[in-house]
């Protein structure tokens, strides 16, 4: 066995010590050595999307990368969307109200792709919906449901976004 | 589907990088993007001793104008070339080939220079260099030297990297006015591996016929191939109705495809012939062919 390495990585706001044997991937690191079990693990080969969480800002297979890259970076992972309060964030509400699950294993890869895709594009298309999830698996919904979550939850952000705006012209 | 254990080198310079490489040669492997290289670890067939990553090196970043074109860092990631200005305005090409490349959060990790040392018969980049007759540049222990990509590329995942060499980058010259590419691909699903893809790079005379073309496909032989009897047959002609398809037709006699899942050796020559055809009209459009 390698020896192990010390690391320090930042998830959702907060920093984590670890000491990862080199070959820990990240997806593990988050769910065995930090209990975030929230990011899912499916193929472990980097097809299937469920362990996409995102690094620096930008999604990531976890499952793809180790613990030790991670090192002095940014991690956030679907933990990380819900208020403290427990509350829950505009795209998850909208996957809740519009059925964008049934098992729901897929979705915490989901959600993350649809943070990233929002985060950059308020107002996407159906087919930017659909090239931005094309990277996530899903074996229950079909999809549509999916894409209908997607859409709500834009369509939910981009009023909450503009809201203060049209409040200060009254 | 763990990776096997491993010793971890993380070098922060190219100096350390490839005397890291030197010391430890063909026990280990270099991992840069990962997106190719640790699904086989996790898979475990591949079970090197000791990984070399080199995403701390930052002298192999970076891109930057080379001789009308650009010189692109190993590092960089997929997804910075798919998005840069500097790609869209020299090498459309690559922009297309780059945008084809498995999903967005793949792009986010993989580097060009790992998807062309790891030369997966199916991948794009290596064929859209082909066609660009990029430089790639390596470095080793002793020398630095420089080779053509048609000189790189070996076969089914195989390059004439030693093992004690490192990629670090890649020029890609800057076209003739009057040139259009194109970068077509069939796929099964957004993001797989192309079944048959094809990149064209045409320039055109004052009178409308080829002055130069260059093809090159993925997925439909052991490596990325060079259409070279397709470039011949088409050079002086007009870039389009039976010169084009018969050039087109001339592919089957440069490609070696394999039948699979995705689809037969037939099938594949069949729509390497029509896709060829379609690149290549694309990209003499695009270059201004009426």
């Amino acid at each position: 066995m390698s020896p192990k390495l010390q690391i320090r990585v930042t998830v959702n706001g907060q920093e984590h010590d670890g000491l990862v044997e080199p070959r820990r991937l990240l997806s593990d690191f988050l769910r065995e050595d930090l209990g975030l079990t929230g990011t899912h693990v499916g193929c472990e080969h980097g097809v299937c999307g469920a362990c996409t969480v995102l690094l620096d800002g930008q999604s990531v297979r976890s499952c793809l990368l180790f613990a030790v890259q991670a090192n002095g970076h940014t991690v956030m992972t679907v933990e990380g969307l819900a208020a403290s309060d427990g509350s829950l964030h505009p795209i998850q509400a909208a996957f809740w109200q519009e059925h964008g699950l049934q098992c729901g294993f897929c979705t915490p890869g989901f959600l993350m792709t649809t943070y990233e895709l929002l985060q950059a594009n308020r107002s996407p298309s159906d087919e930017d919906i659909r090239a931005a999830i094309s990277a996530n698996l899903c074996r229950c919904t079909g999809y549509q449901n999916i894409v209908r979550s997607v859409r709500a939850a834009a369509e939910q952000m981009s009023t909450a976004a503009v809201a203060p705006v049209a409040n200060a012209r009254q | 589907m763990k990776p096997p254990s491993f010793e971890y080198v993380a070098p922060h310079s190219l100096d350390e990088a490839i005397a890291s490489l030197a010391e430890y040669g063909d026990t280990a492997k270099v991992l840069a993007g990962g997106q190719s290289l640790v699904p086989l670890l996790n898979m475990r067939l591949a079970g090197p001793d000791v990984l070399i990553d080199v995403n701390n090196v930052r002298e192999l970043g970076g891109l930057s104008t080379w001789n009308g074109g650009i010189s692109i860092g190993a590092l960089v990631r997929q997804s910075a070339l798919e998005h840069a200005d500097i790609a869209r305005q020299r090498a459309p090409l690559l922009v297309e080939a780059t945008a084809l490349v498995g999903h967005p959060a793949i792009r986010h990790r993989g580097t060009v220079g790992g998807s062309l040392a790891h030369a997966d018969p199916a991948a794009e980049l290596p064929a859209a260099m082909l066609a660009l007759e990029a430089q790639l540049v390596v470095r080793g222990a002793r020398a630095q030297r420089s080779m053509s990509a048609d000189e790189f590329f070996l076969g089914n995942l195989t390059t004439a990297l030693g093992p004690d060499e490192l990629l670090t980058e890649i020029r890609v010259p800057g076209v003739p006015a009057r040139t259009g590419s194109a970068f077509l691909e069939m796929s099964r699903r957004v993001g797989d591996f192309a079944v048959c893809g094809v990149a064209a790079l045409v320039s055109l005379n004052d009178s409308g016929r080829v002055d130069r073309v260059r093809v090159a496909l993925c997925g439909v032989g052991s490596g990325p191939t060079r259409a070279r009897q397709v470039e011949q047959a088409l050079k002086g002609e007009l870039p389009s109705g039976p010169a084009l398809e018969q050039a087109a037709q001339r592919v089957r006699d440069e490609i070696d495809p394999a039948s699979d899942v995705h689809g037969s050796a037939a099938y594949r020559s069949k729509l390497a012939v029509t896709m060829t055809r379609r690149a290549i009209e694309l990209a003499a459009q695009r270059a201004g062919a009426s």
